[in-house]
């Protein structure tokens, strides 16, 4: 029984690192490529949350599901092109004062426009209900949440793997002045990268409006989880953020059935146990460019 | 870059003026200044915000009756984000903004901090959110106030409803509690609820207060199978659990013993389950409340919920006072209201702050979400009893007694 309850903690554990997944991919590759840390990632998360909220009323909640994102990426778009591509090869602190001014404003715009109170979001009755396999329980809701997020991996794998655009993204992250050198502009790359970076972080927000508070503050609590996921993966290893996204998970699950005061602080102690052993995060490739 | 509108001489000239400004107003014979200090921000934002609005409702409505002592009231408002920071502002408060009086406030621990500036500054703070019985007990001070109701207040009120429904005598609970200052003292007092009425823990957990995602403790709830779950929750882990709760299809009865109703109106439809105590609600049957309702829609576009009732009675209170008094003199107030003044606190009875320790003694209410097919909108999810304490008893029935809580102040 004992035995049977932490398995069961351990694979809810998979399921909560899923969602920290999303963003963490994201924040990767923007940092990978363009050397910025956005810690504005999680402002596009709240946004995605808040699409969802607004849209579902007109378009449905499947509809918003693709709407949110969709907007959010246009919305990064212009970010990126007049923005962030200031800021490639500038010192890495005005990215990040820029972000974190961008990550302000997003919050207080929320704040200004849907008031500080979380606002009232279900999941739809159709998407209701629990799954049970033997004595384990869980939310049907949940398993559709895993269910997108591996599809996302799984596709952003792939075309990071498998295509054109992946082969170029990829050297872009090792050396871009080989990439300009063939004569490559990473800009329109770039641009690609960012869009599909926040719009992943928006899908995240619209899929969690329903299980968790629609709050301004909603992109900077779960902010610091997909950075400490993407510092245990270790920088540009795309393998290393989903292996970290889930030890994180896990972590947080047997944290929370041994010691329930420390299943937030439990990730933290994981993530200096990692830097001390590992400096360069699980499986953090060595990028000339950081070094 | 030089810029020919803004010479070296007029930037300094500005500066000066800048700097000048506070000493300038401080001189100002025709306003009364009052601060109001609450959390904007953080898990407690939601709250503040229902605050925030409720002191201006009640600032805009002192006004426009003429004022205070004559005198336009003016209301300096500010983010007190954590114990420290609110420690430091209610200091300028009063010794540059030269305010009398603060009122505000939602965190336990802030509420301790701006206590001992007013104690140390001689300063009327009302406390209008902070909930910990400490502060009325081991911490309390001569010059902090509680319009909030004590946990034990909380405990005590939805306590009754609870064992009505024998929800509580010979049952296993399963407590989850906030892990800060007010979660704590909830939990002790709970416990002692808890026991003296014979029932027994399945399990107990703190909570962190930055936690959203309940579902490991979700799995641990249906594993230990409690006959109730005991929530000592706060702010936004209130809306979390809620949606949480009902997603994994849990039915065991939910009990919360702290509550703010914009956390509730935050779940979201067929979330909202179990009975709650609290202070105060937009369905009171009053005709002062029905007024300060439609007031507050009329301005704000939405009901008030509880935080909004304290800040705006609050202010009223002191208002009331110094108008009664014809001084702004905070020890002077606080003389008048240990002397057991009364005021309408929007409720079927008048309230009046009990001398041994500064709590205010009023009616409670505990309310019980509708089934949701009764919900007809997004406000009225819930239906509520009577007063708490009943009309032939003493208000001070469901307060903590000075051996639960004593309190001593320091001189």
């Amino acid at each position: 029984m004992e035995f049977a309850f932490i398995l069961e903690q351990v694979v809810n554990g998979l399921l909560v690192g899923a969602n920290y997944l999303l963003i963490a991919l994201g924040l990767s590759l923007i940092f990978s490529l363009g050397g910025i840390v956005n810690l504005a990632h999680g402002a596009f998360y709240a946004i995605g949350a808040y699409l969802t909220v607004a849209l579902s009323p007109t378009i449905g909640f499947g509809g918003a599901l693709i709407a949110a994102p969709a907007t959010v990426a246009l919305l990064g778009l212009m970010i990126e092109r007049f923005l962030l591509r200031r800021f490639y090869r500038a010192d890495p602190i005005l990215s990040l004062l820029l972000t974190f001014g961008l990550a302000m404003v997003a919050e207080q715009t929320l704040r200004m426009l849907f008031g500080a109170a979380p606002v009232p979001f279900s999941i739809p009755l159709w998407l209701r209900g629990q799954v049970f396999v033997g004595d384990f329980i869980y939310s049907k809701y949940r398993l559709i949440i895993l269910a997108v997020a591996v599809l996302c991996v799984v596709g952003l794998w792939l075309l990071l793997k498998r295509t054109a655009f992946g082969r170029v993204v990829r050297a872009g992250v090792q050396n871009p002045d080989m990439v300009a050198a063939l004569g490559i502009s990473l800009r329109p790359y770039m641009m690609a990268v960012v869009m599909i970076a926040v719009a992943l972080a928006a899908l995240a927000g619209s899929m969690m409006a329903p299980v968790t508070g629609v709050t301004p503050t909603m992109g900077a609590e779960i902010l610091t989880f997909a950075f400490v996921v993407v510092v245990i993966g270790g920088l540009g290893s795309f393998w290393g953020v989903v292996v970290a996204a889930i030890i994180v998970g896990i972590v947080r699950g047997l944290a929370a059935y041994a010691f329930p005061p420390a299943t937030e602080a439990a990730v933290y102690f994981l993530m200096v146990l990692v830097l001390l052993l590992r400096p360069r995060g699980l499986f953090g490739e060595r990028i000339q460019r950081f070094e | 870059m030089p810029h020919p509108a803004l010479s070296r001489r007029a930037l300094l000239g500005g500066s000066t003026a800048l700097l000048a400004a506070p000493a300038l107003s401080q001189g100002q014979p025709d306003v009364v200044r009052i601060g109001h200090l609450t959390p904007r921000t953080g898990f407690l934002g939601p709250l503040g915000e229902y605050a925030v609005q409720g002191v201006q409702l009640a600032a805009e409505e002192i006004n426009a009756a003429g004022g205070v002592v004559g005198r336009r009231l003016d209301l300096l408002l500010e983010d007190s984000v954590n114990p420290q920071t609110a420690s430091a502002k209610a200091e300028r408060f009063v010794q540059r903004d030269r305010v009398s009086c603060i009122v505000g406030e939602i965190n336990s621990a802030s509420a301790l901090a701006i206590g001992q500036v007013v104690q140390r500054e001689k300063a009327l703070f009302i406390n209008t959110g902070a909930n910990s019985d400490a502060l009325r007990g081991s911490d309390c001070r001569r010059f902090m106030f509680h319009i909030e109701g004590a946990n034990s207040m909380y405990v005590k009120s939805v306590g009754r409803a609870l064992l009505a429904e024998g929800k509580i005598n010979g049952k296993r609970y399963y407590a989850l509690t906030a892990d800060y200052a007010f979660g704590h003292d909830l939990l002790r007092v709970a416990k002692n609820f808890l026991g003296a009425n014979n029932a027994r823990p399945a399990g107990e957990d703190l909570i962190p207060t930055e936690l959203t995602d309940f579902s490991p403790f979700m799995l641990k709830l249906r594993q230990a199978r409690p006959d109730v779950v005991i929530l000592n929750l706060a702010g936004a882990q209130i809306t979390n659990f809620l949606k949480q709760y009902s997603e994994f299809g849990l039915t065991f009865p939910v009990a919360g013993f702290g509550f703010d109703t914009a956390l509730a109106w935050g779940a979201g439809q067929g979330n909202f389950l179990g009975t709650w105590p609290t202070v105060w609600h937009h369905l009171v049957d009053t005709p002062s409340t029905k007024a300060f309702v439609a007031a507050y829609q009329r301005k704000f576009n939405r009901p008030p919920e509880n935080q909004a009732w304290g800040d705006y009675c609050a202010l009223k209170i002191i208002a009331q006072s110094m108008n009664e008094l014809k001084s702004v003199e905070a020890p002077r107030i606080v003389e008048h209201l240990e002397k057991g003044a009364k005021f309408d606190v929007l409720k079927a009875r008048e309230g009046y702050f009990r001398a041994r320790d500064h709590q205010i003694m009023m009616e409670m209410y505990a309310i019980t979400a509708l089934p949701a097919d009764k919900v007809r909108n997004r406000w009225n999810i819930f239906s509520s009893s009577a007063g708490i304490p009943g009309p032939g008893e003493d208000l001070e029935a469901i307060a903590p007694t000075s051996e639960e809580n004593a309190c001593t102040f320091p001189a």
